[in-house]
């Protein structure tokens, strides 16, 4: 009882029985939550567990269907971001809420009430970016800035209202870890002044770097609400999946396939200043293998990824061969029923059309391999089966094959992309970024699937940012920088160090100089 | 092509008494212009919300036959012009209900509008061809138009036309100096960034979708109680698309619609004072001019695809959904 005073004493927001449903599915469940003055509290959660929705409902941009919100323990009606914006709530959005076309200052006056604006913002903006490390140029437009700098607006115009309380939705996903360091030092500075901080993620190190109190949600509802320094990232996993959660090793013994994949000196020139130009790739995958190509962004991943899909037509013929046919200058169609299928990194607009069904998206890529038209004629009841066997197969939680692939959360989606591609048994997948901004859950899954799809005989070929991830799934590793490909080493035999040096382009320069 | 033209007049003019025949003309590009510029902004207001209303037509034409009917019934200007703003903004009313609180198509519904207003307005306007109106007065600007030439071309016009100037400035004022313009560009440019932020994207573009509807009236009023003061069916003549392509070709900026309308006002005048000479030009070629000078002109001085992309509203056309 005690205690329970104490805790109302220092209590800034309390949520009770908040409940929120959409059509078909139940976001919000009688979730109850307490947030101290100067704490950062975590609210973590896989994705689709309702932790935007939560959020979303605390900023006024969304209704509750029911319960209470105690703001400095009185109840208040937060009814729009304007209320909850004079209460002291500030919020940066996942998707940023930017105006593209519009300024850096013209944005920040935007995310102001009227009376805020005064007559020194200009200075003010300065004096903020200074003190808190966070440098931006107030008349650049910001269709010209890069995902950091966007944030960092979010961020200014949030605490030019001396908010009581910010609320970040998923701020590292799109960050270097560079700017995931500085956002995080900038974030202790606040909590330290004695601001609260809803820090909203999935992702357990960063929780656990950063947080002292975490709510886990889980299918809508709160499983548990712990002290982070009493828990260890298993454990966080543990409650957020609702299973023990394992990361162990899953390379095959000894890969000893047949020759599936090769890219034989395969060159392409970049075509404008923003890409890279590929030159002299060569690798090899054997059937029951997993390649990994790590990297730092930016190397030549979504142009080797566009060139060996079929995205990007090359020549000589051979430079790529599936299975034995050379294939360098045909469409992705061609690849397809040679026995191909790619998995690109961007979600939306490329691995999926948002606002296409399930069913349609299954038919854009499935109907070659699958056989789902015939005479130009398309076989709905088939492509549904195909669909509906995806969605169990992979636990997609969605209502339906109807749904719009925009409706579906990231991971969601991810599952589905991911299954669409490996139901289809292709015996060649190349994949870029397969749990880029996935939960843990949903990350293993996929993993598991592409492993199992390897030990079937099929040769696999990711492309990814995550270490992590290529060293515990790819039986040898390369790396790629500036458009070169490392040589493939054993990831049983090689160290970090040397990875390191492969990402940074020194390796293969060494190579060439030995020759 | 254009310029020889236009320099053939000049060459022509030189004939006559040059002061009596270029002031008349000069007069004559200013009120061939003027309905242009009002409907021309109205609908960039409309489109830089993020809402394509092809309707322009439609509600010019309603504009005119009721701003005739006001007129000529009460034989009070002020009462027509504003009747002829109401119509407009009554039509440009029923679009936005359905594309705002139906969802419906933009680019349908305003196709479907303008074909409403040319046949409603030939109903209404039935008994009125043939009605005379001597034309709404001028108001000479006391001592500015004694000045020689500049006086007579610039300050012996009707309200409507020192209007024009009038609402091209504030039209550029507004967007570019207030918050309230700054807010009606963020909804254009990304209306869920704008409902997340907390403004209300539904509200606002009703309030731009009118104020376009009412702009269109008074263009369409200027042509029956001005222009030429008389009512005759569809007497807009496809004024109502012009100034739709106006809008996009001066890339949704205020000093380029105005611009624009000018260039298209101005050749368009001097074209028919070329044919009237006998310019060795068939006359099918000569009428086209005005259109290809424009589209032209106004391309080559929009080309910059930076200053496209800062200026065009980003999510024209487009239904909002604001349940997310």
């Amino acid at each position: 009882m005690m205690e329970t005073n104490d805790f109302e004493h220092k209590s800034l927001l309390e949520l009770r029985n908040m409940t929120r449903s959409y059509p078909g599915l139940l976001a919000n469940d009688q979730v109850n939550l307490t947030l101290n003055k100067g704490e950062i509290h975590a609210l973590l959660g896989e994705n689709g567990a309702g932790k935007s929705t939560l959020v979303k409902m605390i900023y006024g941009v969304l209704k509750p269907d029911s319960g209470q919100i105690l703001w400095q323990r009185k109840e208040k009606l937060i009814a729009s971001p304007a209320v909850a914006r004079e209460l002291g709530i500030a919020m940066v959005f996942q998707h940023f809420s930017l105006f593209d076309s519009l300024t850096v200052y013209e944005n920040i006056v935007l995310g102001l009430e009227a009376h805020q604006v005064g007559d020194n913002l200009d200075e003010r903006i300065v004096e903020i970016s200074q003190k808190y490390g966070l440098p931006l140029e107030p008349d650049r437009h910001v269709y010209s800035l890069s995902v950091g700098e966007r944030q960092r607006i979010e961020i200014i115009r949030c605490l030019l209202q001396n908010p009581k309380l910010l609320i970040m939705d998923e701020p590292t996903s799109v960050l270097t870890p560079q700017e995931v360091e500085a956002l995080f030092e900038t974030l202790r500075r606040l909590c330290h002044e004695g601001m609260s901080i809803l820090y909203i993620s999935h992702k357990l190190d960063e929780i656990k770097a950063l947080c002292e109190h975490a709510t886990i949600l889980r299918h809508g509802k709160v499983v548990a609400s712990v002290q982070v320094q009493d828990e260890t990232a298993n454990s966080l996993a543990a409650k957020m999946i609702g299973e023990e959660f394992s990361a162990v090793s899953m390379t095959a013994a000894h890969p000893t396939g047949e020759l599936r994949f090769v890219v034989d000196q395969l060159d392409y020139l970049a075509t404008d200043e923003l890409s890279v130009s590929l030159k002299q790739v060569c690798l090899e995958v054997r059937g029951g293998e997993i390649l990994g190509i790590a990297g730092v962004a930016g190397n030549g991943q979504d142009e080797l990824l566009g060139v060996l899909n079929g995205e990007i037509r090359t020549t000589p013929t051979s430079a790529i061969q599936i299975n034995g046919k050379g294939c360098a200058d045909l469409g992705p169609d061609q690849r397809r029923s040679l026995g191909l299928a790619s998995i690109p990194s961007e979600r939306l607009g490329h691995g999926a059309v948002p606002g296409l069904t399930l069913n349609e998206n299954t038919l854009l890529t499935a109907h070659e391999r699958i056989g789902l038209v015939r005479m130009g004629l398309i076989n709905y009841q088939k492509s549904e089966e195909f669909g509906l066997q995806v969605i169990r197969d992979f636990d997609v939680r969605c209502h339906g094959i109807q749904a719009e692939a925009g409706s579906l959360s990231g991971g969601n989606l991810q599952k589905f992309i991911v299954g669409r591609e490996i139901n289809q048994q292709p015996s060649v997948l190349i994949v870029s970024q397969p749990t880029w901004g996935v939960d843990a859950g949903a990350a293993q899954a996929i993993r598991m699937a592409l492993r199992k799809l390897a030990d079937s005989g099929a040769a696999i070929l990711v492309i990814s940012q995550d270490l992590d991830e290529l060293i515990q799934i790819s039986d040898r590793l390369a790396a790629i920088c500036s458009g070169v490909l490392s040589k493939a080493q054993t990831t049983a035999e090689v160290t970090m160090e040397q990875i390191g040096l492969m990402m940074s382009g020194v390796e293969t320069v060494e190579d060439e100089t030995k020759k | 092509m254009c310029l020889s033209v236009i320099g053939f007049a000049l060459v022509q003019l030189r004939d006559f008494d040059m002061i009596d025949i270029l002031i008349p003309a000069m007069i004559t590009i200013i009120t061939a212009s003027t309905p242009l510029v009002y409907a021309a902004l109205g609908e960039m207001i409309t489109e830089k919300s993020g809402v394509l209303n092809l309707g322009v037509e439609g509600m010019m034409l309603m504009g005119a036959v009721t701003g005739f009917i006001a007129v000529t019934q009460t034989s009070s200007v002020t009462l027509g012009i504003l009747v002829a703003m109401c119509a407009g903004a009554g039509m440009s009313l029923i679009f936005a209900v359905l594309v705002l609180g139906f969802q419906a198509t933009q680019v349908a519904t305003g196709l479907a509008l303008t074909i409403f207003g040319i046949g409603l307005s030939a109903l209404i306007g039935q008994g009125l061809v043939g009605v005379a109106y001597e034309g709404i007065p001028k108001l000479p600007i006391p001592l500015l138009s004694d000045i020689p030439f500049i006086g007579p071309v610039l300050f012996e016009h009707d309200i409507l036309v020192y209007g024009s100037f009038v609402i091209t400035v504030l039209v550029s004022w507004f967007l570019r100096k207030t918050r309230a313009g700054l807010i009606l560009r963020a909804v254009g440019d990304s209306h869920d960034a704008a409902h997340a932020i907390g403004y209300p994207v539904i509200k606002i573009r009703y309030l731009a979708i009118l104020f376009g509807g009412a702009m269109a009236g008074i263009a369409g009023g200027y042509l029956s109680l001005a222009y030429s003061p008389l009512w005759i069916e569809n007497m807009s003549a496809g004024r109502g698309w012009i100034a739709l392509a106006l809008v996009v070709f001066a890339t949704w900026r205020p000093g380029r619609v105005f611009f624009g309308a000018y260039l298209f006002g101005g050749i368009t005048i001097l074209q028919l004072h070329a044919q009237a000479m006998g310019a060795g030009v068939p006359s099918q070629v000569m009428s086209m001019l005005p259109y290809l000078a424009t589209i032209f002109v106004l391309v080559l001085i929009s080309r910059d695809q930076k200053k496209i992309k800062m200026n065009s509203p980003a999510c024209i056309g487009q239904s909002f959904h604001p349940s997310t």
